[in-house]
């Protein structure tokens, strides 16, 4: 625990703590970008993405060893990944486009066959360079072991020019998610928006390839947008609140990772991420799980409530055991079943205001107040006292309700 | 082509071709409902599902494999659809949220538990190993009448064949539901055909596909297995049962193709060791779609003109 403490405090040391800066940036950017992707719709393109990025980096590879170099250079090889990533970006638009495949079928073959040719390169490399380890593996799954003063600053800036070009953009990104045909009739290119919005998840994509590794990676640009989601309902919240959570993870993550052995960063930044998720849907206030049982649950009361009192004022037999307890619970009936004093006042006012609904809804049939009517608002909540007045007027007196 | 051949390649070769199968057959209807990505993410949630089978019975066998992967992806299909549904999340993100949830739990797994002593890691579970299923007892094609050589076989061959029967057979018998619930779901209810028992069915037949084809590629490879040979078919005919054939066809082409690339393609270009036969495959199953994407005779959408189409001439 006190390991876990010194890494979230950043004083477990300095390789520690540029991973947790490098760590959050990336959750902060992926999570706002993702956003956007979100309300297009697209989500799953950027899977699409992230391993189209593994061909790239084997050929980036091999290119720097050709050129005499080790090949490890992270942002030579960050550069090959985004290049194929492109392509693969691409590819899945020409299919869904120009085919008649449908965007999921392309998004699966493109996935699997770069990832696939991504392979053949590694094995390639692997007996190229028999004996010296690559380190290409990381690529897969991860790796913040030994990253390097350089690398945490290439993901750091990366980060942050992908957030700023992210806020630049964001009005046309909203507005394309939103409407497109509106957008598209108002003078934006579609097209050229979409390119931009998915060039900004491939920027993301590639700067989080040495932390969180490939595979995982879309889960950082799609969870925390969902997860967001559940807290508001509005777009620019939701990009910043994806953002948090996406940096909040990012951080938690790297710090667990570090304070234990055999904690790879990626999944348990993932982990953090589905965490954070989880309790959203659960919890969130309007949107959640335990919001809406609760919502739920009121309004079944409410109905049993005026049910039971409707059915008390014409005398009626009440049988249903939850109208029963509801009546019970607010001392309108007695535990026998009989009315109690107040049960009848409140039966009484509850008939009346059923017979003022039935001819307010016969009068003011345009009306907007009176077409709300759902049987459970009281008519004075929504009509003036004069409106009800005369409303009073026209109720038949053989009802003869008082009070 | 003589015992080198049949110790080395045979075995690899059919069980790549039978995965192949296993994994297309279904992957056509997963492609025609819009379902491909299920596929994707069923894929991904075999490692965790195989991680917790080998935790609870420590051991890589035939069964806990198959149970604990069948369970994962069952788990995942309910978690997916409780998502979307509680969530009110779009099915694409549903997935993406549970997928990738699953799947980091799987590596966590992994990384924690002791699996040194079995063959059964993150590489491994990615990608497969093809080329580790060799016939060691084979001595030339003789081995193929001799019960003791037989005995020898990799026990993935016998998985992998049983697995392939029981989809061929399944796709047989609900040949005609599948065929209409996959088209016209609307139709098929009336029929009184119990659409989402079929569906449910459907994804739990490329579990198993996923699964067994999980030992001789991997699972990210096992994708393109699902989708590439089907989609291909789908550019080159308008008529299911020929498209089912035609994705058979690629899918043994992209197989066999794939591993004789990966084998023999670096001696032929001068190198000495094999690349990855599970990526060479799906490299190649991606040219397959690539080639029909291009020139198939049913590539375009109907009822919408090609750009590069020439105009109908009126006169």
């Amino acid at each position: 625990m006190s390991t876990l403490l010194q890494a979230l405090s950043l004083s477990a040391g300095y390789n520690a703590a540029l991973v947790a800066i490098g760590a959050a940036l990336l959750g902060i950017a992926a999570g706002f970008v993702g956003s956007f992707l979100f309300l297009r719709k697209r989500a799953l393109v950027s899977d699409a993405i992230a391993h189209a990025t593994l061909p790239g980096v084997g050929v980036a590879f091999l290119v720097m060893v050709a050129l005499g170099g080790s090949g490890r250079s992270l942002p030579g090889l960050l550069a090959g990944a985004a290049l194929t990533a492109a392509l693969g970006l691409l590819a899945v638009d020409w299919i869904a486009r120009r085919t008649r495949l449908a965007e999921d079928a392309a998004i699966g073959a493109v996935l699997s066959v770069f990832f696939g040719t991504g392979i053949v390169l590694l094995t390639v490399i692997q007996t190229l360079s028999a004996g010296k380890q690559a380190g290409l593996k990381d690529f897969l799954l991860g790796s913040t072991a030994g990253m390097l003063m350089v690398d945490a600053v290439v993901i750091a800036a990366g980060g942050l020019i992908a957030l700023a070009l992210a806020l630049i953009m964001r009005r046309p990104m909203i507005l394309v998610a939103f409407d497109a045909e509106f957008a598209a009739a108002t003078g934006w290119n579609l097209r050229r928006i979409d390119m931009a919005m998915m060039g900004l998840v491939l920027a993301v994509t590639v700067i989080g390839l040495k932390v969180v590794g490939l595979i995982l990676i879309v889960a950082l640009i799609i969870i925390p947008p969902a997860a967001a989601r559940f807290w508001t309902e509005r777009a620019d919240h939701l990009a910043l609140i994806a953002g948090g959570i996406g940096g909040v993870a990012g951080y938690v993550g790297t710090g667990i990772s570090a304070a234990a052995p055999d904690l790879p960063a990626g999944a348990v930044i993932v982990l953090v991420c589905a965490t954070i998720f989880t309790l959203s849907l659960l919890a969130a206030p309007v949107r959640g799980v335990l919001a809406a049982l609760i919502r739920r649950r009121r309004f079944q009361i409410r109905v049993h409530l005026r049910q039971g009192l409707l059915a008390m004022a014409r005398q009626e037999p009440i049988f249903d055991p939850l109208t029963l307890a509801v009546l019970r619970r607010r001392g309108l009936i007695r535990s026998d079943g009989v009315p109690t004093e107040a049960g009848r006042a409140e039966a009484a006012r509850t008939r009346r205001d059923e017979l003022r609904w039935e001819i307010a809804r016969a009068m003011h049939r345009d009306d907007p107040a009176v077409a709300s009517y759902d049987g459970l608002t009281p008519i004075d909540a929504l009509l003036t006292a004069d409106q009800i007045a005369e409303i009073d007027r026209r109720i038949p007196p053989a009802s003869g309700v008082t009070g | 082509m003589g015992a080198e051949f049949v110790q080395l390649s045979l075995t690899p070769i059919l069980i790549g071709t039978l995965s192949a199968i296993a994994c297309a057959l279904p992957g056509n209807f997963l492609v025609l409902r819009r379902q491909a990505l299920i596929g994707d993410a069923i894929s991904h949630v075999v490692l965790p599902g195989i991680v917790l089978a080998f935790l609870v019975t420590g051991s890589v066998g035939t069964w806990p494999m198959m149970l604990g992967a069948a369970a994962a992806a069952t788990v995942a299909v309910g978690l997916i659809e409780a998502v979307r549904r509680l969530g009110g999340i779009e099915p694409g993100a549903a997935m993406g949220v549970v997928f990738t949830t699953l799947f980091a739990l799987g590596v966590l797994l992994l990384e924690q538990s002791d699996t040194s002593r079995v063959h059964l890691d993150v590489q491994h579970a990615l990608y497969g190993s093809l080329e580790s299923l060799i016939w060691f007892d084979a001595e030339g094609w003789a081995s193929l009448v001799d019960p003791v050589a037989l005995a020898g076989l990799p026990p993935e061959l016998f998985r992998i064949a049983a697995v392939a029967a029981l989809v061929c057979l399944l796709t047989a018998i609900f040949w005609r539901p599948l065929k209409i619930a996959t088209f016209d779901e609307g139709f098929a209810a009336t029929l009184g055909i119990p659409t989402a028992a079929l569906g449910l069915g459907l994804v739990m037949t490329a579990a198993v596909a996923a699964v067994a084809a999980f030992d001789a590629v991997g699972s990210i490879i096992a994708i393109a297995m699902f989708i590439c040979p089907p989609a291909a078919a789908r550019l080159m005919t308008q008529r299911l049962e020929s498209q089912i054939w035609w994705s058979v066809l690629f899918a043994v082409v992209s197989a066999v193709a794939g591993y004789v690339l990966a084998g023999y393609g670096p001696l032929w270009l001068g190198g000495q060791d094999a690349v990855s036969a599970a990526g060479m495959i799906a490299t190649v199953s991606g040219l397959i779609l690539a080639l029909a994407a291009r020139f198939g005779p049913h590539r375009a959408r109907q009822g919408r003109v090609r750009r590069d189409d020439p105009q109908p001439q009126s006169r």
